[in-house]
């Protein structure tokens, strides 16, 4: 067990190659109980990977992941589903956990989608099928969720709504939160912990310590940076094909 | 009762289409018709040994289709060939052995029709006691997996993070698919397992809208293909597998007619 019991996950300069080029390294970060802990970066940049080192889904990685809760929600960025399985909205939330029928309809509801429980999945939009896959996550009352990108394709108003829902969540279920998101406004004003990602930590800290860091601005432009504060640009290191850093 | 060799094989038949339902929808799902082709090719040379070593014959069948998988599983890691030319090298390659050692084996006379196709006389009443003691075996390890097994189906990568532990469930499945043609060869015939396997589910699909549904009408279009193939097969001399499998495309053929229909509600 971990000194700290309130440690869901925790990473150590933890990487993940394939064929020898580096996906993400050097990644340490921990998530912990009631906290949201944000990845940013750009397209490429290693979030999704991270998130799934995390989760245990890769196992041959470089460093350390320890985890003490195996209570996990994942809502992944991308989702294939073969429809030659028959499946409804309700049997894909009973997916990897017996639940009852009033948690089923809980979930549903607070994601907006109680309306599609026997419908099939297949059926759905784009949209639509997001919002099922954030309530079947929190559906099971998880001690970790881990959200990529989990509101993409949802409607501009649903998008706020399904933000303010995560934000609410944390604080019920007392959970902890590894979310990827593009949305800077929302992750600067519902994070506790923002790590920026290139393929390694750029950097990380409080929403404001991050927003004031060179790299983040060199990453994402003055514009985003101006969200909270002003400050002047500068690169000091450039990534090549290979993943590698070079220091300008 | 069971003196009657037609009861005998009505009785092992039933017993074979309870387990080949639920199975054959995994099959289905996962797209395991090659593989379970395979295991079910390999088997003929489990029967070759089990004739040389005068061992049972389902217990040597399900011991060299585990031992193909196991191998098949190794290749997989090992080189970089495709899945379906892995599995055909390894069914060809088996059922070529297999008959090679067939050919050795000329103090034994052999039915390789019966081997091929099944035979209803052949079920013993020993055969009925495998069926009815490993068929309920394989029913309840399917229903102990059934969670991991299943979502990992519908996505590895929920299964995995979720913590249900995927590879061990699919490694248990694939002992099940080995257990099944064990207990199945002498009936079916090991070049119509997947058959029976395959197209009751596959029926079964085109009118369910569950899972769950899906699953029950696979089962039944197994009992009801064995009931219909064992009475032609009985009343015409056929061979019993032909005639099963004949029967449960007959099934399948219906169940499209199902589908024309509700395609024309919808318009």
């Amino acid at each position: 067990m971990s000194l700290n019991q309130n440690i869901l996950v925790k990473l150590k300069q933890a990487g993940f190659r394939i064929n020898g080029k580096w996906l993400v390294k050097g990644v340490s970060l921990q998530i912990e109980k009631g906290k949201i802990v944000t990845l940013i970066g750009p397209n490429g940049s290693g979030k999704s990977t991270t998130a799934k080192i995390a989760l245990g889904i890769y196992k041959k990685i470089d460093g350390e992941v320890e985890k003490y809760t195996n209570k996990v929600g994942y809502v992944p960025q991308k989702i294939s589903i073969d429809w030659t399985l028959p499946l409804r909205v309700n049997d894909f939330m009973v997916l990897t956990e017996n639940l009852k029928d009033e948690a089923i309809k809980e979930a549903l509801s607070l994601t907006g989608v109680i309306h599609l429980k026997d419908k099939n999945l297949g059926d759905l939009s784009g949209g639509e099928f997001q919002r099922v896959l954030l309530a079947r996550a929190i559906s099971k009352k998880p001690d970790l969720l881990v959200l990529d990108e989990p509101v993409q394709g949802v409607d501009f108003t649903g998008e706020i709504a399904l933000y303010e829902l995560i934000k609410k969540i944390s604080d019920e279920l007392n959970c902890g939160i590894l979310l990827i998101s593009h949305d800077l406004h929302t992750v600067m004003s519902a994070t506790d912990h923002v790590v920026c990602l290139n393929g390694h930590v750029c950097c990380s800290g409080s929403p404001l310590d991050v927003a004031k860091n060179n790299e983040y601005k060199a990453l994402f432009g003055e514009q985003a940076s101006q969200i909270l504060t002003r400050y002047k640009h500068s690169h000091d290191h450039i990534h090549t094909n290979e993943g590698e850093i070079k220091k300008n | 009762m069971f003196d009657d060799f037609f009861i005998r094989a009505l009785v092992a038949g039933l017993g074979i289409a309870f387990v080949t339902g639920p199975l054959g929808c995994f099959v289905i799902w996962r797209r395991l018709s090659y593989f379970g082709d395979t295991l079910a090719h390999s088997a003929l040379l489990g029967v070759t040994l089990a004739y040389t070593l005068e061992f049972n014959i389902a217990l040597s069948v399900f011991i060299i289709s585990s031992l193909i998988a196991l191998i098949l599983i190794q290749l997989q890691k090992r080189t970089n060939l495709p899945g379906d030319a892995l599995l055909g090298l390894l069914a060809h390659s088996s059922l070529a052995v297999g008959l090679v050692v067939i050919g050795f084996l000329t103090f034994i006379r052999f039915d390789i029709m019966g081997l091929l196709f099944g035979d209803i006389l052949a079920v013993t009443a020993d055969d009925l006691l495998i069926i009815w003691i490993g068929g309920p075996l394989i029913l309840l390890i399917l229903k102990l997996i059934w969670k991991p097994l299943f979502a990992s189906t519908v996505n590895y990568e929920l299964a995995e993070a979720e913590g249900l532990n995927p590879d061990r469930a699919k490694a248990i499945f694939t002992i099940l698919m080995a257990g099944i043609i064990a207990i199945s060869i002498k009936m079916v015939g090991l070049l119509l397992i997947t058959g029976m396997l395959i197209i009751p589910a596959a029926m079964a699909r085109n009118i369910s809208s569950s899972p769950q549904s899906m699953v029950i009408y696979s089962v039944l279009g197994g009992l009801l293909s064995v009931i219909l193939g064992l009475f032609t097969s009985l009343q015409f001399n056929t061979s019993s597998g032909p005639s099963i499998i004949a029967a449960s495309l007959f099934l399948f053929i219906l169940s499209l007619v199902k589908i024309k229909q509700s395609i024309k509600l919808k318009n």
